[in-house]
């Protein structure tokens, strides 16, 4: 798993991308976001050679765009996706202890997490906190909506959550 | 009654574009149990469209109604179907027996009125809405070469504005 974190710039993708696909290497599944003006790569890479060496390949072009790199030994696992169930969406103003209140809650009634993204919007003065989250579970979706409800009386956020029925055709 | 193979993408056949049906005789009932048989044998498929088992002609199956508290209209067999119209927009997941280990969201109409032929021939008109117009929407782009694939929408889409669209299209 290779993981790049720097400041944003237009070209970061291709340059990074270019690098590994000229030296070999093969991409898997990526997350690859923008936070808060930084650019973010997760990304699986296959590589025939050690960590160190994938980090040095990379090393030269991640400096020249102020990206930190890191390289983890992962397994791959590719064509096993966990399908999600449920979709939960959170927003209130912003504070600290939101993502942990609601994940734990989710936590607590059974809720695997697969995705989590959340955004800060809102004005600078007035911050507000925007949180999607996927997962899966084996509970009634009753029992999520449960307990999000108390947490949304008891801790003033807004709660929603759906099931994710996919149709398969 | 026979299972049939099903084109699995980057297979380049899953991108034709089908021909209508001109006869309805016997051969074409006995591919339509085939192609059923083929979309039960699926894991959870509640519909399947001729293309994807390689017969490049206009019949779609769907058949939604092991799904609990959703209005249907049980076993369709779609022979030149041909939406009449849409109404509202919907956001949902989906997957397809052609593209294995993968689901996306896409945007579908929420309501649907369909035209189509049985398998005699017989003309037929639908009006139906939410997870059944879906599956029909996402099965008859088959039959224009497309898949869920060309209409993927990001993960951020809101799946729960559905019942926003819903308001806005009743103001019409």
């Amino acid at each position: 798993m290779l993981t790049l974190v720097g400041k944003d710039q237009p070209g970061i993708v291709a340059k990074i991308t270019s690098c590994l696909y000229e030296s070999g290497c093969n991409l898997g599944e990526a997350s690859m976001t923008r936070l808060g003006g930084n650019f973010t790569i997760m990304m699986m890479v296959k590589f025939d050679g050690t960590p160190e060496a994938l980090e040095s390949t990379v090393g030269p072009i991640a400096d020249s765009l102020e990206l930190r790199c890191h390289v983890d030994l992962i397994e791959g696992n590719l064509h096993r996706h966990v399908e999600p169930n449920v979709q939960v969406s959170v927003y209130g103003a912003d504070r600290a202890g939101i993502v942990c209140e609601v994940t734990g809650t989710l936590a607590e009634a059974g809720l695997n997490i697969l995705n989590l993204e959340s955004d800060v919007g809102g004005s600078e003065e007035n911050p507000i906190y925007i949180m999607r989250i996927e997962g899966v579970t084996s509970q009634e979706i009753e029992k999520l909506e449960d307990a999000l409800a108390v947490l949304a009386r008891e801790k003033n956020v807004e709660t929603r959550i759906s099931p994710i029925d996919v149709m398969m055709g | 009654m026979a299972l049939m193979e099903i084109l699995v993408y980057p297979d380049p056949r899953l991108k034709q574009i089908s021909e209508p049906v001109e006869e309805f005789n016997d051969d074409l009932r006995s591919f339509i149990e085939d192609l059923e048989e083929t979309m039960r044998n699926g894991p959870g498929g509640v519909g399947i469209a001729s293309p994807q088992v390689g017969r490049f002609e206009r019949i779609v199956i769907v058949d939604v109604s092991s799904k609990p508290k959703i209005k249907h209209h049980g076993r369709l067999i779609l022979i030149n179907p041909e939406i009449t119209a849409y109404n509202g927009f919907a956001v949902g997941r989906e997957g397809c027996m052609s593209v294995p280990d993968y689901t996306g969201n896409v945007v579908r109409a929420e309501a649907i009125e369909l035209a189509a032929q049985d398998e005699y021939g017989q003309e037929q008109t639908f009006e139906m809405e939410g997870y059944e117009a879906r599956a029909v929407q996402h099965e008859m782009d088959h039959l224009e070469g497309l898949l869920f694939l060309d209409r993927l929408v990001s993960r951020r889409t809101d799946l729960f504005q559905r019942k926003a669209y819903k308001k806005a299209g009743s103001k019409k």
